[in-house]
């Protein structure tokens, strides 16, 4: 198929498409008001369900319904939106009802503003809802990336019962670019054994997160916990980007990742040793490998379009195998390859000085 | 030749036992429930939503396939069951606290939107599970945990009448107050409830049914007192009746 103009958040609403998504069910709020758009266009002339739901609380609670039944369906939202959402999806980790969330991220805290951010990264990865629960994160970072990560979020939903998110932010929902819909490319499993439709010949089933008996709770959060770590074993996604002889490592995520690899360029063409790691599953982090790379690499250095929030778990998988510096605006302000390029210039020396020291 | 009068539903579980307080009003709404859904054939196609509240132990009552759903939710969830399986029998079974005060938006836009399903309220006037506070649907002067001198209106407004309200929406097919305090105003209910199953078996619009019910323990009232509560005081404030019935006004 060939390549076309596409602009991110459509990108998306297309792709849940040819994944097969049966139904939508979203609240405008800018930036990501063309998917909704989208699906009120193509979804009822497919046959498929389109709701404009009465608010955010609505439209992921419909995408329970919808899940229960072993039904693809969707929604999405940004930053304060997404907050509304967060009770349900920690009780669609609890019931284990699959579903697709698309946020696309908004400066913030409050209302803040609609400039593109990335400080939702605690909201999708460490979650604002109550209890032990882990949502799939997936982290594109170009428009072509958008529509592949969209593709695997309907599978693994439904694959492992589970909530995933799409987490991007509002410089890759409003971009164009050429990108290419392949075909959809897994085979979905079979939901007959456990989806709702009716107790026809068998015995009832329910999905339900309330389990009040002793010990039940803990029971199913071990086991829950176990799934997670199935999740992280054959799902953990990362792109490693010049990195074997990189001395400095620049680790992000999304578009910010796709920033940093042009300063790493540049910083190439200057002599320095840079490279990128960045993260495509945000959970499942990859620690281990950003582990390895730590330990070859002299420092790394976080960026973020935040406050410092992957930092966290930057700094947890390097776990002191180099030293981790970070560099992040937020609430709409822009990481430009430049300004990226200005601080590796600046941490970079510090390598050379610990470096002529002896310290390294 | 004996003849059969009573029998447990079979929408029921064999081994299910009611948990509900004495004198609760909840297990002779179930009981009617699962009554219709057998008289209708709809055990093999029906899927309950339940919600958050003394009405949220369904999977452990009915032999039905059970969706559980966040407070206030469940009418969302039944909305995301409904158009995945339009052929499957879809209702709510939530209380006042659920779809008339936390949940009250999500109640009135799914009426609003025609939703091919079935609510079915409790009314006991207050949080029963949580010990008794004042709902929305809670009356003027009731001492509930929250209002220990009487609800106030200058201080917490007046109670919500969820059924009329619901009656005004456009894709509402079948609104009603009913109450459960003699044989006969249970046979009422019964068949309030069967009108409101129908209008979505039929694909009329959305059903919803309110039902009077009594909480002797947060009332602090013998049952017998607190039935006679329902019909001295409370229809004072929540009249019964029904206040749409679109299948009636087809035949007129």
């Amino acid at each position: 198929m060939a390549k076309v103009l596409v602009k991110g958040n459509e990108a998306i609403a297309q792709a849940a498409i040819n994944a097969g998504c049966m139904c939508y069910f979203g609240y405008p709020i800018t930036p990501q008001s063309e998917i909704g758009e989208y699906m009120g266009a193509h979804l009822p002339e497919m046959g498929r369900t389109f709701i404009t739901a009465e608010s955010e609380l609505a439209s992921i609670n419909m995408v329970i319904g919808a899940g229960t039944t072993g039904t693809k369906a969707m929604t999405s939202s940004s930053s304060c939106g997404i907050a509304l959402m967060q009770e349900a999806i920690s009780a669609m980790c609890c019931a284990e009802v699959p579903g697709v969330i698309v946020s696309v991220m908004r400066g913030g805290p409050g209302l803040g503003n609609i400039a593109p951010a990335q400080n939702d990264y605690f909201q999708a990865v460490k979650g604002g809802g109550n209890g032990d629960y882990k949502t799939i994160v997936l982290s594109p970072s170009t428009v072509q990336e958008a529509i592949d990560l969209t593709y695997r979020a309907f599978h693994i939903a439904i694959k492992y019962r589970n909530p995933v998110m799409l987490l991007a932010d509002g410089i890759l929902g409003q971009m164009m670019e050429p990108a290419e819909f392949g075909e959809y490319p897994f085979d979905d499993p079979d939901t007959s054994s456990w989806a709702l439709n009716g107790a026809d010949n068998r015995p009832a089933r329910n999905i339900v997160s309330l389990h009040m008996p002793e010990g039940a709770m803990e029971q199913l959060t071990d086991r829950l916990f176990e799934k997670y770590e199935q999740i992280a074993k054959e799902e953990t996604t990362s792109e490693s980007f010049m990195i074997d002889d990189a001395k400095l490592v620049l680790t992000a995520f999304g578009s910010v990742g796709r920033i940093a690899k042009a300063a790493a360029i540049k910083a190439r063409e200057n002599g320095m040793k840079v490279g990128v790691f960045r993260p495509v599953t945000l959970f499942p982090f990859p620690d281990k490998d950003l582990h390895e790379v730590a330990k070859k690499a002299d420092m790394i250095l976080d960026l973020e379009m935040n406050k410092g929030q992957m930092l966290l778990d930057v700094r947890s998988a390097v776990f002191g195998a180099c030293p981790v510096e970070f560099f992040g605006r937020t609430a709409g302000g822009l990481l430009t390859p430049d300004l990226i390029y200005q601080k590796i210039e600046e941490v970079y020396k510090k390598i050379e000085t610990k470096t002529k020291a002896g310290v390294v | 030749m004996e003849t059969l009068v009573y029998k447990r539903p079979e929408s029921l579980l064999k081994d299910g036992q009611f948990t509900f307080c004495p004198g609760c009003g909840h297990g002779v709404v179930l009981r009617i429930i699962a009554e219709l859904i057998d008289e209708y054939n709809l055990k093999k196609d029906t899927i309950a939503i339940s919600s958050v509240g003394c009405s949220i132990f369904l999977e452990k009552f009915f032999d039905l396939d059970v969706a559980g759903a966040s407070h206030g939710r469940s009418p969302c969830v039944a909305t995301g069951v409904k158009r995945c399986k339009p052929d499957k029998f879809v209702f709510t079974y939530q209380g006042d606290g659920d779809a008339a005060t936390i949940g009250f938006n999500e109640t009135i836009h799914t009426a609003c939107r025609g939703e091919h399903i079935t609510t079915i309220m409790i009314n006991n006037t207050n949080f029963g599970m949580t010990g008794g506070q004042a709902s929305a649907t809670t009356l003027v002067g009731q001492v509930t945990t929250t209002t220990p001198k009487g609800r106030k209106p200058e201080l917490t407004g007046y109670p919500l009448h969820a059924a009329e309200i619901i009656a005004g929406c456009e894709g509402t097919a079948y609104a009603a107050r009913v109450a459960i305090t003699t044989s006969k105003n249970i046979r009422q209910a019964k068949e309030a409830i069967r009108k409101a199953f129908e209008a979505q078996i039929k694909g009329l619009g959305y059903g919803f049914v309110e039902v009077l019910a009594a909480c002797p323990t947060n009332w602090h009232m013998k049952p017998i007192e607190a039935v006679k509560h329902i019909d001295n005081i409370i229809e004072q404030v929540h009249p019964l009746g029904v206040f749409k019935d679109v299948s009636a006004q087809e035949t007129k």
